[in-house]
């Protein structure tokens, strides 16, 4: 389907996709980047965001408390898996941590099955949201340019914490040094509690502001899940920036291969990520010698 | 799980004892001669032969997948098994209105069975029927929601010697290319499906209408694909693009903006499982099905209930089994009002299926009065008419095929529904022996029987 109208739309599409990639995937970085574990209960995490704003949504017919209770609800997650679990995995081997994060993904994907079938659930889209918009040539669901406003402003919202608080400053120390910044006296344990809360949060958010757009099943986050580490390897694993660019670079990656091919979109995917892995191991913002 | 209480040597030594001019009349056979313990003939040890039924009980290996796209038909389908083999073992009126030569169980034997998880992935399906064939000693493997899934099992039951069969499978492969002495398919697929829906739209939609396509990038998507395209180009319809998604994709917005972008009339998706569901969603969503009209050729169950009747009403589609069938066929309405009775929902075609399968293949072990293979395989090949709910069918020798009727539905609006189930309008119950291809089309060489 090549035809301007067509690369057009297809390059807006791949913003939308890439938006909310870039949202998962900083949640996964900043937890790999700070706290040293890769937590492949990250997709499991997104899919639980996206089940408790469904429980909210039919409690209050509310979008906006589905959103918060999905986003705030995972952050309480986030503490009480890293406290009960996660905190004592931080000196084991990573096939360890590995290993205890999936179990834990598997769980938290079971539980809902159980609580909820295997159907799918459905949220609505706001009222003042729902319908296609027409923008010229292009025809776009308004849901998904509102998704694609939200996740921008998260993600300048995600910034503005790293990058302009105290709490930003203690974590990106920590990605640098942890054991200088424990050295300097910082209570570390607090701040990967809080972190890990922070990153099971951008899980959540990201997972019920999607979930209008999918229909929700408790495996909605499985594929996520492969799709936001080739974005956090293409970017540079740990690095917020990177999580963003990567982001954008996988969505139009998917979007645009599909108008020549949709059945390499998948493999260009991956080809590009091969690709960085030879050119530029370490990712595009990655930091060269780091883990 | 079974105790083999007759040890090989000894029964096979009391075998030759036993059956000494029999044994020199057919020196020819391979392998240790054994007596079973059902049937007063002695068959060589093939494949679970004879350990799997030299108890009083025997085992049943299914796989479904429980988990991923494709977890909610295999839930359904799992749900028909289990009726299925409950009846068996109590000699219910319905399963011996399908089955007559059945009394209770099946040869006097209690049928057991083991439940496994395949994910709709060939490997785990294959380790986990294989683990039922190897430490259950399973005298029947079952389940398939995917096709790859189906013509995997297929390889491994020629290879075992165990028979499968295959439950959901639309691609024209398990019963073409990829056939299996060792496999008899109940359902209908992309073929029959193609040319009982393809007339229907052409008749309803009009002539030289331009076709988008939304294929799952496997076996079964690609030939119900080329099937469609066969059986739509008599009446002047031209695909303008053919999107090809991965088995599983959560968003289908790329696809979806080609297909909006094409210029199509009409919009046929191919996908099953939760990618029907969510890519039929996100259609709605771009506003593709204001535009084009929605054709389901291979339609998942639980489609209506998950999209809700607005997406569903005008949709076209063909099926395997639909519950409103019980006003035609009184074997339907037995099955209809025994599962809902039983789990409390209306059956869809999975369970149907299932159930039609275990029913088949008890008969034809009653009729080969053994759990010997090849003699259970030439039971089905004799290929007898057999009751079911949907009319009369047979199976076919040449392919293994079931000739079965496809049935055309199509979505009702909202209003003219009566009661929360009644999602289509039965418009056809096509006859299935004039929907089959000739036997040799689509490649099927069966194999050998030992």
């Amino acid at each position: 389907m090549l035809s301007w109208p067509n690369f057009l739309s297809q390059c807006f599409n791949g913003l939308a996709l890439g938006a909310l990639l870039a949202l998962i995937s900083s949640g996964l970085t900043i937890i790999y980047g700070t706290l040293g574990v890769l937590n492949l209960a990250h997709g499991a995490m997104f899919m639980l965001g996206g089940y408790i704003g469904y429980e909210a949504y039919a409690a209050t017919q509310s979008y906006a408390v589905a959103v918060l209770a999905g986003a705030l609800a995972m952050v309480v997650v986030g503490v009480v898996v890293e406290r009960v679990i996660i905190r004592f995995f931080y000196a084991r081997p990573p096939e360890d941590q590995i290993l205890v994060t999936f179990g834990l993904g598997i769980v938290i994907v079971e539980l809902v099955r159980l609580a909820f079938g295997s159907q799918s659930v459905q949220i609505p889209p706001p009222a003042w949201a729902s319908g296609v918009t027409i923008i010229g040539f292009l025809i776009y669901p308004t849901y998904r340019i509102v998704v694609l406003g939200i996740a921008a402003v998260a993600l300048v919202a995600l910034y503005l914490v790293l990058y302009r608080t105290r709490l930003g400053m203690v974590v990106r120390a920590g990605i640098e040094d942890s054991g200088m910044v424990d050295l300097l006296g910082i209570n570390v344990d607090r701040v990967f509690m809080l972190v890990f809360g922070i990153g099971a949060m951008a899980a959540g958010f990201a997972g019920i502001v999607n979930a209008p757009v999918v229909a929700l099943t408790p495996d909605v986050g499985d594929t996520i899940l492969v799709e936001t580490f080739v974005v956090v390897v293409i970017g540079g694993v740990g690095s917020f920036p990177g999580a963003v660019l990567g982001g954008f670079i996988a969505g139009e990656i998917l979007s645009l291969t599909s108008m020549i091919d949709p059945s390499y979109s998948q493999v260009m995917l991956f080809a590009v990520m091969t690709l960085v892995l030879i050119l530029r191991p370490q990712g595009l913002f990655g930091l060269e010698g780091r883990e | 799980m079974n105790d083999v209480k007759t040890g090989r040597g000894v029964a096979t030594r009391r075998a030759v004892l036993g059956s000494a001019a029999g044994l020199i009349g057919s020196a020819v056979l391979p392998g240790g001669w054994i007596r079973d313990a059902a049937a007063a003939e002695t068959y060589p040890a093939l494949g679970t032969f004879p350990e799997g039924s030299s108890g009083d009980s025997v085992f049943i290996g299914i796989a479904v997948p429980r988990t991923g796209t494709y977890a909610v038909p295999g839930e359904d389908e799992l749900k028909g098994y289990q009726l299925a083999i409950e009846h068996l073992n109590a000699g219910d009126d319905l399963i011996r209105k399908i089955s007559p030569s059945t009394t209770k169980g099946v040869l006097g034997k209690t049928v057991k069975f083991g439940v496994a998880d395949n994910e709709a992935k060939p490997n785990t399906a294959v380790q986990a029927q294989s683990r039922f064939i190897s430490q259950n000693k399973a005298v029947m493997i079952t389940g398939s929601v995917s096709s790859a899934v189906a013509v995997a099992l297929n390889k491994l039951a020629d290879r075992e010697k165990v028979i499968y069969l295959p439950c959901i499978s639309g691609s024209n492969d398990t019963t073409g290319k990829d056939c299996a002495r060792y496999s008899f398919r109940e359902c209908f697929y992309a073929y029959t499906a193609a040319n009982a829906i393809s007339p229907v739209l052409i008749k309803n939609i009009g002539r030289d209408k331009k076709v988008a396509y939304l294929t799952p990038d496997y076996t079964y998507g690609h030939t119900v694909h080329q099937s469609m395209e066969e059986f739509l180009k008599p009446g002047g319809w031209t695909t303008v693009t053919n999107q090809v998604c991965p088995l599983g994709a959560s968003d289908y917005s790329a696809f979806l903006l080609n297909i909006a972008n094409s210029g199509a009339d009409v919009f046929v998706n191919i996908n099953f499982g939760n990618d029907a569901v969510q890519s039929i969603k996100q259609a709605q969503q771009f506003g593709i099905l204001s535009r084009q009209i929605l054709a389901v050729p291979y339609i998942t169950p639980f489609l209506a209930r998950e999209v809700g009747p607005d997406v569903m009403q005008g949709v076209y589609a063909a099926t395997d089994f639909w519950w409103t069938l019980q006003d035609k066929f009184p074997l339907a309405k037995m099955f209809v009002e025994a599962f809902d009775k039983k789990y409390g929902y209306k059956p869809e075609w999975g369970a149907n299926a299932a159930y039609l399968q275990v029913a088949f293949w008890a008969e034809a072990v009653e009729r080969a009065k053994t759990f010997y293979p090849p003699e259970v395989i030439k039971a089905y090949e004799a290929a007898p008419t057999l009751q079911s709910t949907v009319g009369e069918v047979a199976f076919r020798a040449s392919d293994h095929q079931l000739v079965r009727p496809v049935v055309i539905i199509r979505g009702k609006k909202k209003a003219d529904m009566k009661g929360t189930d009644d999602y289509y309008d039965v418009l056809e119950v096509v006859p299935g022996k004039d929907l089959m291809p000739k036997p040799d089309v689509l490649g099927c060489k069966l194999g050998s029987y030992t």
